[in-house]
């Protein structure tokens, strides 16, 4: 069980040269997210929230400031982070067991299988450990993805828009399932989305972020008690306040882009 | 969930059974059979079509009938003549087939993976890679003499460049996000090729072996032509010299059958190594 997984962000920015013209992705964002913290990330597309979860993988590396975890700086991709992308990144050619045995080096076969039964369990797909990812439906598939990503016992899970491409109904059942996931694991979660109400139903905290160049804008916390309630005056209340200071920043991004 | 509420799906749909005009139970068996026709149907046609030449008065000698080359097949399959050459042909085509791409497949390999050895090689490959393997013919009796040996470099040589090619190319399609994954994940590089690179490059791989293979079967008869005592390309080259031009076809369809079946099997064995695919086939 991993007793920390604290990250601190200091004046990190990020640029990337685009037809020879530098184009500033991150600009100067401080964060810091307490170990076991539930971390949402919102803003709209192309905000830099992808580039910042990225970067916090170790995939990009910043132009400027840190990212360290643990009092460690990241220099580059490490085990003592799990990363579930987008799409659920399965190997069509490896089972359910043996996709999630992907992530696990160097171990005994004896804990390599243990490993993977108790993440199947954990993400309730022991029946499953036998087929193909083509076999298996959207939701499943990135449950798989969520499994692999936990099975080093990563301090930090970072979540790049795990359930955007999935039907509104499976969305809700992955937020709480992925709640489920993360009061048993005990593990940091940052999670990007573009979506409030799931940032607002999963985050302890939610960081909203503005474009050109990507900005911290506002930093909430949720006070609301869980398992939370969509339609409670606190969630609601919650929702609202961030629905404004969202639009607030499109309207500004719209009106700069005219 | 919903089990209970679903009706039991009918075992085919109802228009195929009204276009095939049987019941129900005869739909599965009737659409095999259309499947099993469908597949023989041009093969025949064009033996009609022959037979109608024939019918025709084209003279024997120019085109003989497909009842004597199918009697000529027969005494040459019977007297065991025909069997002696294929296996000859068969067996200097596995082993330049297995030649190639014992030396292809590794080098594909490392030409896919390294930038520089792809550099390195690339000009040298792409300048061989033209040369049609029977125009190595001469150097390879004036190197090898006459004996197996120049057939069995001229079908390695053959073989050789598709298993190549496809190989380096299988690799270098390789899914950049699963790229990306094996980093977040810290897989040493020994099980990154195992597990993501050759996989993946699998169907390729599989595309290359079953051209070269048939590159190679092409080559053997090519090289036989030329320089042999036995051989179905031979069987063909000393018919040619007596005018017994239905020995002739009958080593014509040899070579073509058993270039079919060939390539069946590598299919075959396709399909068993590459269980998950669920591509389109086709409509």
């Amino acid at each position: 069980m991993p007793a920390s997984g604290t990250l601190q962000i200091t004046g990190l920015s990020k640029g990337f040269v685009l037809a020879r013209e530098t184009v500033t992705a991150l600009a100067d964002i401080n964060l810091s997210v307490p170990a076991g913290c539930f971390l949402s990330i919102v803003g709209s597309s192309g905000c830099g929230k992808s580039t910042l979860l990225r970067t916090i993988a170790g995939l990009e590396q910043p132009s400027a400031g840190s990212v360290t975890l643990d009092g460690r700086r990241v220099t580059g991709p490490g085990l003592d982070r799990g990363m579930v992308f987008q799409d659920p990144r399965l190997l069509p050619w490896l089972t359910v067991e043996r996709n999630i045995a992907f992530g696990l080096n160097h171990r005994p076969r004896s804990e390599v299988r243990d490993l993977v039964q108790s993440h199947l369990a954990l993400v309730g797909l022991e029946a499953f450990a036998g087929a193909y990812p083509h076999q298996l439906s959207g939701g499943m598939a990135q449950r798989v993805a969520i499994a692999r990503a936990l099975v080093n016992s990563p301090r930090l899970l970072l979540l790049d828009e795990p359930f955007g491409a999935l039907d509104a109904m499976t969305r809700i059942q992955m937020q709480q399932e992925i709640l489920r996931i993360w009061q048993a694991a005990r593990t940091t979660m940052i999670l990007v989305t573009h979506d409030i109400d799931e940032a607002v139903f999963l985050g302890d905290l939610v960081v909203v972020m503005s474009s050109r160049p990507g900005t911290i804008r506002k930093t909430m916390r949720v006070n609301a008690p869980r398992p939370r309630d969509r339609s409670s005056e606190a969630f609601v209340r919650i929702r609202q306040q961030l629905y404004e200071e969202f639009f607030a920043v499109a309207e500004e991004a719209f009106a700069y882009a005219i | 969930m919903s089990g209970d509420l679903t009706l039991p799906l009918p075992v085919a749909p109802p228009d195929a059974r009204l276009l095939a005009g049987i019941g129900a139970a005869g739909a599965g068996a009737g659409r095999a059979l259309g499947r099993g026709a469908l597949y023989v149907a041009l093969p025949l046609a064009v033996i009609a079509a022959w037979q109608g030449a024939y019918l025709a008065g084209v003279r024997p000698v120019l085109l003989p009938s497909p009842a004597t080359v199918a009697t000529t097949f027969w005494e040459l399959a019977a007297s065991g003549e025909l069997g002696h050459h294929l296996a000859v042909s068969l067996g200097r085509v596995l082993e330049g087939f297995g030649i190639a791409s014992a030396l292809a497949l590794p080098l594909g390999i490392g030409i896919g993976m390294s930038r520089t050895l792809d550099r390195a090689t690339d000009l040298l490959i792409q300048l061989i890679k033209p040369i049609p393997p029977i125009a190595w013919i001469p150097l390879a009796i004036l190197w090898f003499g006459i004996g197996e040996q120049p057939k069995i470099f001229i079908i390695a040589l053959g073989a050789f460049f598709p298993v190549l090619v496809n190989t380096i190319d299988g690799i270098r399609q390789t899914d950049w996000r699963y790229v990306e994954l094996a980093r977040v994940l810290e897989v040493p590089r020994w099980r990154f090729v195992m597990q993501v690179v050759l996989p993946g490059a699998l169907p390729a791989i599989m595309t290359g072996l079953r051209l070269g293979l048939m590159l190679g079967w092409i080559c053997v008869v090519a090289a036989e032509l030329i320089a042999a005592s036995s051989g179905v390309g031979y069987l063909i080259m000393d018919a040619r010299q007596l005018s017994q031009t239905d020995v002739v076809l009958v080593g014509m369809f040899t070579i073509g059958a058993m270039g079919k079946l060939l390539d069946s099997l590598l299919r075959l064995l396709e399909r068993r190594l590459i269980v998950w695919r669920s591509d389109f086939t086709g409509t």
